[in-house]
């Protein structure tokens, strides 16, 4: 099941983030987590789904464990926190556990 | 019509064990797991006063198997959350946002949610300095300076637990003691890094508009508002049954939980039991949910044979 969801999620870094996120001309959801957060690991399948429902979006996820630059960057306090990306700059924020239906229209706002 | 013989709301502890106990005794149990399934333990980290796990085992993880165990015995899991139940007819009905189903009895494990403060500020800083899992945002509060609001056992678990993290911890009290458990309370005075500020309220949290910067406190002993410095509030002030469904349907308490009769499960409504946090704001543990769960499940067991 995980296979073709997984192909649309990119694994961001400080070395990718700006070229596939900044300056990526579609709508790009970042999903901020780290492997020891419950509802990270709940909301994990839930952006997957997306990933595979909504081809128009990029969706990526930056593991602030590794990557604790890029949650200093844009002042995470709390995962799973949820940037949309649009045109280079940050046009929504949002944090906590949501249902699938949720987040889909949140996202779509910005499309 | 298809009719269940015992429809099961929540996935947390008790639902599970209750479904696990249900599907064994042959009345293939349907349970509604919600859109956002597992209950609270899916918020927590390590779990290590569940016995049979002497290495402890993460919240996320236990639900997994708790899940896997009830589907083994032929549970049948419905990823949607009901929006709609009626006791006043027979079968009861059980309403989703676009199906309905009909069961003879009913088991309501729907559990309980963290309070928040309801004050000003809290919304607009949420996720940007406010937080109500310490095991999720602590790490981002290295050698930062934040507040834990609260005097209970979760609060005193949360401060002691982000001491790790922060340069110090200062835990608002409403009051002039502590609710916590004695052994809770000791291991939160003996840590150097947390202090206590009595008989304070927070009023509002105020920031610079991207993140917190700090609380506005009311002194109910002086009356005298104050404004304490933080890059962080924590709230653990308690939590809330999960109970809107079942307004004015079940005989609930002041505070909102389902009353059970005495050394059952049974609720004002003959054929619907409740079983965990939803009946019970005083032990409020993974293992006591799985001990009522299974009760629950019994005690539908033997109402239905008592219909036959």
């Amino acid at each position: 099941m995980t296979f073709p969801y997984k192909i649309h999620m990119l694994e961001l870094t400080s070395s990718n983030f700006d070229s596939s996120v900044l300056a990526s001309s579609s709508a790009v959801l970042v999903d901020f987590w780290a492997p020891w957060c419950g509802p990270c690991k709940m909301m994990g399948p839930i952006v997957e789904q997306l990933a595979g429902e909504m081809p128009d979006v990029v969706f990526g996820k930056v593991n602030v464990d590794d990557h604790g630059e890029l949650a200093q960057r844009y002042n995470i306090l709390s995962i799973p926190t949820f940037l949309v990306f649009k045109g280079g700059h940050v046009a929504d924020q949002f944090s906590g556990v949501m249902p699938a239906e949720a987040l889909k229209a949140r996202i779509e706002k910005y499309l | 019509m298809s009719m269940e013989k015992v429809i099961i709301i929540g996935s947390g502890p008790a639902g599970h064990t209750a479904a696990i106990y249900a599907a064994r005794a042959e009345l293939t149990p349907l349970l509604f797991e919600g859109r956002i399934p597992g209950g609270q333990l899916m918020l927590t980290t390590e779990v290590e006063n569940f016995p049979g796990f002497p290495g402890g085992a993460q919240g996320p993880e236990m639900m997994e198997l708790f899940r896997k165990q009830s589907q083994r015995f032929g549970t049948r899991i419905v990823a949607d959350d009901v929006v709609a139940v009626d006791f006043s007819v027979r079968p009861f009905l059980v309403k989703t946002a676009d199906a309905e189903y009909h069961a003879e009895s009913l088991i309501v494990s729907t559990g309980a949610t963290a309070m928040w403060l309801d004050v000003p500020g809290e919304k607009k800083y949420g996720g940007r300095g406010v937080s109500a899992c310490a095991t999720c945002d602590g790490f981002f509060f290295k050698g930062k300076k934040i507040i834990v609001v609260g005097g209970g056992d979760s609060a005193m678990e949360e401060a002691t637990f982000l001491t790790r993290f922060a340069e110090s911890v200062t835990v608002i009290v409403r009051r002039e003691e502590l609710r916590a458990s004695k052994i809770m309370q000791e291991r939160a005075r003996a840590n150097s890094k947390i202090l206590f500020v009595w008989n304070s309220e927070v009023k509002e949290i105020v920031g610079d508009g991207t993140r917190v910067t700090g609380v506005k406190l009311f002194d109910n002993k002086t009356n005298v508002m104050s404004e304490l410095a933080t890059d962080g509030v924590f709230v653990a002030i308690g939590h809330k049954p999960n109970t809107e469904l079942f307004a004015g349907k079940l005989e609930l308490d002041t505070k909102g939980y389902v009353v059970t009769q005495p050394h059952s499960t049974r609720t004002s409504v003959e054929g619907v039991f409740a079983a965990g946090d939803v009946a019970d704001h005083y032990y409020r543990q993974a293992i006591t949910a799985a001990g009522t769960g299974c009760m629950a499940a019994i005690d539908a067991e033997r109402w239905l044979a008592s219909r036959e």
